[in-house]
């Protein structure tokens, strides 16, 4: 479904974010990125909707490379993919139901956004959306005034409003408490089961994506070391992707599941202090 | 410890903020010069004490007239007047708004491509080092006394202001917010309502409430080169010696920037 081959991005500092990543994913795999801080683990989902503009190599969605496409075509091909954001980047201004619509900005017109004319079917699909990620009591309060958990349960209705063959998913929990990580992993994993959605997770917590992926790929300066199935993430995997450290220390703490969660309980407590 | 040679005690105590400018030699010549040319400049002010102490006669007149002004005699010139500056005030903000936006939309770097950026900025700054009063002088030559060359005026000096104050929250909006509309497959209209206008709405609130009462006080100053307004009239009262009138005149002024500012306050609190 989404084919990269030989994807480069250099920025124009000389910097090379990218050196030549190849990566097939196919309908419905949900996959977690891993990798150290400026592995590229950003730059790569945004190059495949082109946020950032790739430096060579191609992007193929289904079947179409969607690094040739013009400015309308590009925002055709963008509808096809969701983006779920770190800092949830929610308008936060426009209320809960703004924002879920926002993600039916590629199909309709400018004044029909502008005056918030949605079709009917649309409004409809956003208040089942909101229904599904347990907000629907809120679709008339601002976004700002939503904890980070109920915010980045609207940026993933808005990412799926869109109708989407595959979410771009830029580190979905590195700014919530480890409880509310979970929910929102669960969350986002079980919605793509449901609707066959591929997904790209970056990701920091190894622990977290082991226990709700079928795949991961490890990022090291630009380029794939390691693609994989999670139980095959050996301290010898780790040091590849990240480097020298002790991985068995965290890694021992519980048999085969339970090391997961334990430290999701630990983080727990951490987070009721 | 001591045998590696890190002793925290000596740090503790030789410890000072770094200062701004690194180099001491630098920091004493900048200091010196600057005091060199304040006392020169104050050197090169003339000051005559005996025309100061002619003119305290002068203006301990127009102070007095302050206790009593006279708002009676002239009612009709304040009131005319008056309402010639508000509807100069709120028709120059109205137009000057209208054409800021867009030119402020231009005018940031975050949105705007090259060409269209300088040539905006251009203009910001053409409207920026004209004061008001050439302007207006300008404006009264081409169109004549009274108030649509006032109204010109106020306009063009709104664009520099706004435009300037307004494009620089544009290229300080949280650029995540905008990312994320554009990775909807909106088109570029769609960006700017979703993803930049909700951001900056609250500033453009306060900065056209804020020029409204720029303008109102400067439809008095444009008024005295002849654009129209209260401050033809407070001129008229200045040529005649009527300082009553005139003293009346300015506290009409002061009373309504002061609601002006006080009811702005009130708007800019609640638009959040």
């Amino acid at each position: 479904m989404l084919r990269l081959e030989k994807l480069v991005k250099q920025y124009k500092t000389g910097d090379k974010a990218l050196k030549g990543v190849d990566l097939e994913v196919p309908r419905g795999q949900v996959l977690a990125l891993i990798g150290p801080s400026g592995a590229g683990k950003s730059t790569l989902i945004r190059c495949i909707n082109r946020l950032v503009e790739p430096s060579s190599g191609r992007i193929e969605l289904n079947g179409e490379d969607v690094t040739r496409l013009g400015a309308g075509g590009l925002r055709q091909a963008r509808r096809r993919m969701g983006m779920i954001f770190q800092e949830y980047a929610l308008v936060e201004r426009l209320t809960v139901m703004e924002n879920v619509l926002s993600g039916q900005l590629g199909y309709v017109g400018f004044w029909r956004s502008y005056f918030r004319r949605f079709p009917q079917a649309a409004v409809e699909e956003a208040f089942r959306l909101l229904q599904r990620v347990g907000l629907e009591q809120f679709a008339d309060k601002r976004a700002d005034q939503l904890s980070g958990g109920q915010r980045q349960r609207v940026g993933i209705a808005r990412a799926l409003i869109q109708g989407p063959d595959l979410l771009l998913v830029d580190e979905p929990t590195a700014s919530l408490d480890p409880k509310t990580s979970r929910q929102i992993m669960r969350l986002i994993c079980e919605l793509c089961a449901e609707r066959q959605l591929a997904a790209i997770i970056n990701i920091h917590d190894v622990a977290l994506a082991q226990m709700f992926v079928q795949r991961i790929v490890g990022l090291r300066q630009g380029e794939v070391v390691y693609d994989g199935t999670p139980d095959r993430m050996t301290p010898e995997v780790l040091t590849e992707i990240y480097g020298e450290e002790d991985w068995a220390a965290t890694r021992d703490k519980g048999a085969g599941d339970g090391h997961a969660a334990q430290a999701v309980a630990e983080g727990d407590a951490m987070a009721a202090m | 410890m001591s045998d590696t040679g890190f002793d925290a005690q000596d740090l503790a105590r030789r410890w000072r903020p770094p200062p701004l400018i690194a180099s001491a030699r630098l920091r004493w010549l900048l200091g010196l010069g600057a005091a060199i040319y304040f006392a020169l400049a104050i050197g090169t002010l003339e000051v005559n004490w005996l025309r100061i102490y002619e003119g305290l006669d002068r203006g301990w007149a127009f102070v007095i007239a302050f206790t009593d002004p006279d708002f009676s005699t002239r009612w009709i010139d304040i009131r005319d007047g008056l309402i010639e500056s508000l509807v100069m005030t709120v028709t120059s903000t109205v137009i000057g708004i209208a054409i800021s936006i867009p030119i402020a939309f231009g005018a940031a770097r975050n949105i705007a491509p090259l060409p269209v950026y300088l040539l905006c900025r251009a203009i910001i700054a053409v409207s920026r080092s004209l004061q008001e009063i050439i302007i207006a002088i300008f404006f009264v030559a081409i169109f004549g006394f009274g108030p649509l060359a006032g109204v010109l005026t106020l306009s063009f000096a709104t664009i520099g202001f706004l435009s300037k104050l307004l494009a620089e929250d544009i290229e300080d909006i949280d650029k995540g917010q905008a990312e994320a509309v554009r990775a909807t497959g909106a088109r570029w209209l769609q960006l700017m309502n979703y993803g930049i206008q909700p951001q900056v709405m609250p500033r453009l609130i306060g900065l056209s409430l804020y020029r409204l009462d720029i303008n109102f006080r400067e439809s008095a100053v444009v008024g005295l080169v002849g654009a129209g307004g209260i401050g033809a009239t407070l001129n008229t009262a200045f040529d005649r010696y009527e300082f009553d009138t005139a003293a009346a005149i300015l506290i009409s002024i002061i009373g309504i920037v002061m609601i002006a500012e006080y009811s702005s306050g009130l708007i800019r609190a609640r638009v959040q």
